[in-house]
């Protein structure tokens, strides 16, 4: 069968451009919001002179110190991690055809929770010190990072596990990971019934998700995990296009439902076991983020997953710039502010609708 | 080219849903399958272009053997029309340019763009296109179906009850558009109907199927009160209408005490009223 007599149409490539600017526009606000980021805080730095910083010249001793040890890689660990957990979202959604899905609803990150609570509880690694600024600090970081990744990846493997017997159905997927999910969530709450104060703190201190506490190598490391799992999400566009049409008309399609899902799967439950394992449980940027991009540019996953991950960087990191201010000099954990900043913006666009 | 079926078999759950079907169908035919529910028409079609994977058997699309194939290949030569379509926040434009997932590689070109509007020009709902598929009406989403499988540019196109949950003026214009596709393209359609009215007016040929098995493969003269009724287990007539063959259940089988008083007219007077002449194979 040919068709041969159509032609390229204007109006759609100009449907096609307007969404493509909108993804411009969300990169020009996560640049401004990095400036910002960078120049607010317990010190205040004047925009020209983070401007003059990054750029390598020497303004300042103290400034290099700020920028370059703490607010640069804070900030970029927000961008990234923001990105990263939106895409694993907005994959899951696709993959479990799920709105509700995101990197938690499998419960894997309940699981890192579990897996840094049996750290700080069972073998030692946390406890708390009487300074102000940070009280609660893990004696040896990288056992509880190790234990949170390693139950991150067992809730996966179970999953994995139980979709290989049973089949890759969403159905599936989603209900062992709700019960997944409550099940490390009834262990941590086991552990800390018997933890000590001085453990309980440093368990609570660790689920609340920071993007401070990431260094450079973690940073990097985040780093090529994301842009590996986003360039993945963004091959697969056309994949998860035809499964959001129906298993049937992805499968009449050539698709292999089956391998989609369960390789999605496992990259988005490995950017969200790295992340969680260094930053702590971040919620709401996996599951919200993704459906704002779609309430702005549609359900089309070729924007969608760009624009999502954007979303995620933009919430997350205007988050932690906010609570760097609201209650300075003292600094909030970014999780507990992404819900208070993004639940305003989500419902509005709930209520609005689609743009037109 | 021809797709020849060999003997096919499936197993769902170690029972036996098809049973050594064969069947022969050629371009520029329209090839309806029929048969009661849960009989297999539906496994029949996902067995063609293999969504479901047969237990035995052979198909061959002209000297191409299907069952060889990757499901990217296949979806290269047969298009799809599940019965159900999930609808998102997308354009009609970007539905149909889905069905082109079968020959993109990185991206879409410009050459996927142009077979897009034409497949819109073919069906005439050029002005659809940059409408919101979320905001249509079963008739229209229907439409995008058949176009997003004819973009796949296939040789066979597989539709399963393209005419369930439509209206009347819906259904025979959905068939038309299916007819003229297959009529100017010279491709060959196999669709699952329930109707056989609408079946009988739009194919070439017709597979019944009973048991598992093809009951009846064979034109619309082969299309009798017997083999209907031996099928569906119910008696029919069939009879002329304006020159349209019609199939009705036959009197005998419907429980007249259901039908109102008012409209209970005597069984004899009632089979002759209106301008049906039936055919009775006695």
């Amino acid at each position: 069968m040919h068709f041969t007599d159509g032609m390229v149409p204007g109006d759609y490539l100009a449907y096609i451009r307007r969404k493509s600017l909108w993804i411009v526009a969300g990169v020009l606000l996560v640049i401004l919001l990095f400036l910002v980021s960078i120049s607010v805080g317990a010190v205040a730095i004047p925009l020209a002179e983070v401007i003059q910083t990054l750029s390598g010249q020497n303004i300042s001793h103290k400034w290099d110190t700020i920028i370059w040890n703490i607010r640069l890689p804070q900030a970029l660990t927000a961008i990234v991690a923001g990105a990263g957990l939106a895409a694993a979202g907005v994959a899951m959604q696709s993959i479990l055809r799920n709105p509700l899905g995101s990197p938690f609803t499998l419960g894997i990150s309940n699981a890192g929770a579990f897996g840094a609570a049996f750290s700080v509880i069972i073998l030692g690694t946390g406890q708390m010190h009487s300074t102000v600024a940070d009280a609660v600090t893990i004696n040896n970081p990288y056992i509880t990072t190790a234990l949170a990744f390693i139950f991150c990846l067992l809730a996966t493997v179970v999953i994995l596990f139980i979709s290989r017997i049973r089949g890759a159905s969403p159905e599936v997927m989603v209900l062992t990971g709700v019960a997944l999910s409550s099940l490390f969530t009834a262990g941590t709450m086991f552990l800390q019934y018997f933890a000590s104060d001085a453990q309980l703190a440093a368990v609570v201190f660790w689920t609340f998700g920071d993007v401070s506490r990431a260094n450079w190598n973690e940073l990097a490391l985040m780093t090529v995990i994301v842009v590996a799992a986003a360039i993945f999400f963004i091959w697969n566009r056309w994949n998860y296009n035809a499964i959001d049409a129906g298993d049937e008309t992805a499968k009449g399609l050539g698709v292999n439902v089956e391998r989609v899902r369960m390789t999605g799967m496992v990259i988005g439950a490995l950017v969200t076991a790295v992340i969680v394992a260094f930053l702590g449980v971040i919620g709401f940027v996996g599951l919200v983020c993704p459906h704002m991009a779609r309430r702005v540019i549609g359900d089309d996953q070729r924007y969608l997953i760009p624009a999502s991950c954007v979303g995620g960087s933009i919430l997350l990191l205007a988050s932690d710039t906010a609570a760097r201010l609201i209650v300075a000099p003292y600094v909030l954990p970014v999780a507990v502010l992404t819900a208070f900043m993004g639940a305003p913006v989500f419902i509005y666009l709930i209520i609005r609708g689609y743009r037109r | 080219m021809n797709l020849s079926v060999g003997e096919l078999r499936f197993l769902y759950n170690n029972r036996e849903v098809l049973h050594e079907v064969s069947c022969t169908i050629e371009p520029g035919q329209i090839v309806s399958v029929l048969g009661p529910n849960g009989v297999g028409k539906t496994t029949l079609l996902k067995c063609l272009n293999r969504i479901l994977k047969p237990e035995s058997g052979t198909i061959y699309l002209g000297e191409e053997n299907l069952l060889g194939l990757r499901t990217m290949e296949i979806a290269r030569r047969i298009g799809y029309v599940p019965q159900r379509v999930e609808t998102g926040r997308l354009t009609a434009f970007d539905a149909v340019l889905l069905g082109r997932r079968p020959h993109i590689g990185w991206d879409i070109t410009a050459k996927d763009l142009k077979i897009v509007d034409a497949a819109f020009h073919r069906l005439s709902m050029e002005h659809l296109r940059l409408c919101y598929i979320d905001e249509m009406s079963g008739g229209e989403l229907q439409k995008i179906a058949i176009a997003r499988a004819l973009v796949q540019e296939p040789k066979i196109l597989l539709l399963d009850e393209p005419t369930s949950n439509l209206d009347l003026k819906n259904q025979v214009e959905i068939l038309a558009v299916i007819a003229g596709i297959v009529r100017q393209h010279d491709i060959a359609a196999v669709m699952t109907m329930h109707d056989l009215n609408q079946a009988l007016r739009f194919s070439d040929r017709f597979i019944f199927l009973k048991g598992g098995t093809v009951h009846l493969f064979g034109t619309g003269d082969d299309v009798t009160p017997g083999i209907i009724e031996e099928v569906y287990g119910i008696p029919v007539i069939i009879g002329d209408l304006g020159g349209v063959r019609c199939i009705v259940p036959d009197h005998c089988c419907i429980d007249r005490s259901t039908i109102p008083a008012c409209e209970r007219t005597p069984y004899d007077k009632r089979r002759f009223i209106g301008p049906v002449a039936p055919v009775r194979p006695d």
